[in-house]
């Protein structure tokens, strides 16, 4: 039975924010050729790179009433940066593609998730 | 064999095809302790099977097959059914006994869920036997078990040898959690029936399971010399009154020589070919062992090695191990300038040695000044006997 994981990328924004254009063009494309790797070999099943985290809004229920603030979830530092979603057979194998993610290089950290399958929520 | 040496010496093997072929740790374990549950009622009666351990696989098998037949009627587990129903050799394999080791010892599962879902299912010990040796109660041990087989379960960790260019880190992880379980036992005195330190015992006996499975591995041998030599001190570590006694105080001849020569004959193998962390530990281990006293121990050699050491696992602790060495070598002076240089807050050995060093080279203020330091940090308590007792002499002096 094949699994699906859900490799989140984090990255500190403030830093991504500072570095030279040009380096940040290079890691694009890095992440991107990367990414196009796991679409070429089946195992991609969607990935997108989103907006800095201060483009965020946040929905909470707090006291009966329904909240819209400003701003992501939680005050870290280091931030949702982007997500794959991939296919394949187990965690080992998750963890080399994860690997091979270029960010690691720049600072990023990747954390990988199983999706739940089916129903099978918790055992 | 009685039916628990059997348990003991195939429990761990068993089970390891068994979660191959039922793909399902807990269910394995459950299928594995049915089947002894019924050799201790029928074998007295009947006699003893002809293949012991083949008798229990096959009659776990059939319970898992009989487990998995009530658990569901639907299709979905179609395909376990035939996996099961398949004829599969009645021995275990000792490749699967490798991959119980590779995913009990997963980076991915936390620390002391690793250690235990490793002595539970691997080593065959009771929850109540490792909850007894790592002084916690059975139920915090349970958790950690369920933790461990949740994540393997929900995290897709596979049932595998790694890869080869995998192996090398894996191993060093398999090899982490051996080691601790060793110093978890070495690091201590008595308990009860399992005492804490058949911990180390049944280090010794998992990495030389890991010897036999991956022969080629120098790093394995390294482990396991490294720990046979620690452990042939283990009785001249303690005095009387169960305290600590250094390394240069011990009683040489109360040390262990079977294991000291055991431990000694795998040292040149494991340093073939560029010599791992475990490997050159081992070397300087069997260095100690085989010197007659303290001063006769070939110290220029061990700092090499600490050298070595250090370049692979940067490390003050080592850094202060090799300025010892280095002032035993070279002479106090030497070893001092190298001690000047280390940062290790709150480490008493630190001051200590350095006490120690200033008092050879004659500079009395300022040993006694170190020992200070040394006396406010040390906390065990003969070894601040020892260093109160210097403290006197050279304020009498």
């Amino acid at each position: 039975m094949p699994m699906q994981y859900l490799l989140l990328i984090y990255w500190d924004d403030s830093l991504w924010a500072r570095i030279p254009t040009s380096d940040r063009n290079r890691i694009h494309q890095a992440c991107g050729a990367w990414h196009e790797e796991l679409v070429q070999t089946n195992r991609s099943r969607g990935a997108m790179g989103l907006q800095p985290a201060a483009t965020a809004t946040t929905l909470r229920e707090e006291s009966g009433r329904l909240a819209v603030t400003d701003g992501p979830f939680a005050e870290t530092r280091e931030v949702l940066g982007g997500f794959e979603i991939i296919e394949c057979q187990h965690l080992d194998e998750a963890i080399a593609i994860a690997k091979k993610f270029p960010g690691l290089r720049d600072g990023c950290t990747v954390e990988i998730r199983p999706t739940v399958a089916g129903n099978a929520c918790q055992d | 064999m009685s039916i628990e040496e059997l348990h003991r010496q195939h429990y761990g093997r068993i089970l390891a095809s068994l979660i191959r072929t039922v793909r399902d740790i807990s269910l394995a374990e459950d299928c594995l302790q049915e089947a002894f549950a019924l050799a201790i009622k029928r074998w007295p009666v009947e006699g003893t099977p002809a293949n012991p351990a083949g008798w229990l696989m096959t009659t776990a098998r059939h319970k898992a097959i009989d487990h998995i037949r009530h658990r569901t009627m639907a299709d979905a587990k179609h395909q376990d059914m035939v996996a099961l129903s398949s004829p599969a050799a009645s021995t275990p394999e000792p490749v699967d006994t490798l991959r119980l080791i590779f995913t009990c010892c997963h980076p991915a599962i936390a620390l002391e869920n690793r250690i235990a879902l490793t002595l539970r299912t691997v080593c065959g010990l009771s929850v109540e036997e490792i909850a007894r040796a790592f002084l916690v109660p059975p139920a915090t041990l349970s958790q950690r078990l369920v933790r461990a087989k949740t994540k393997i379960k929900l995290a897709g960790i596979p049932y595998e040898v790694p890869a080869d260019d995998e192996l090398a880190e894996r191993l060093s992880a398999a090899l982490h959690v051996i080691y601790l379980v060793f110093n978890e036992g070495y690091s201590s005195t008595v308990g009860a029936q399992l005492t804490r330190a058949d911990l180390s015992a049944e280090a010794i006996r998992l990495c030389r399971q890991l010897r036999e499975l991956l022969p080629d591995e120098r790093e394995v041998a390294g482990l396991l010399a490294l720990m046979l030599l620690n452990d042939s001190r283990r009785s001249a570590r303690m005095d009387t009154d169960g305290n600590l006694v250094l390394l240069e105080h011990q009683d040489r001849s109360r040390w262990d020589r079977a294991l000291i020569s055991e431990g000694t004959q795998l040292v040149p193998f494991s340093m073939g070919g560029g010599p791992g962390p475990y490997a050159i530990q081992a070397a300087i281990a069997a260095l100690h062992c085989n010197a007659p006293t303290s001063e006769q121990t070939d110290w220029p050699q061990i700092a090499a090695l600490y050298t070595i050491l250090g370049r692979q696992i940067p490390s003050p602790v080592i850094e202060l191990n090799r300025a010892v060495a280095v002032a035993m070598a070279e002479g106090p002076a030497v070893g001092l300038e190298l001690i000047e240089k280390i940062s290790l807050p709150g480490y008493h050995r630190l001051p200590a040695t350095k006490a120690d060093l200033l008092r050879r080279l004659g500079r009395n203020r300022e040993a006694i000044a170190a020992y200070r330091e040394a006396l406010s940090l040390v906390s065990n308590e003969i070894e601040r006997r020892f260093l109160e007792q210097r403290l006197a002499e050279l304020q009498r002096s």
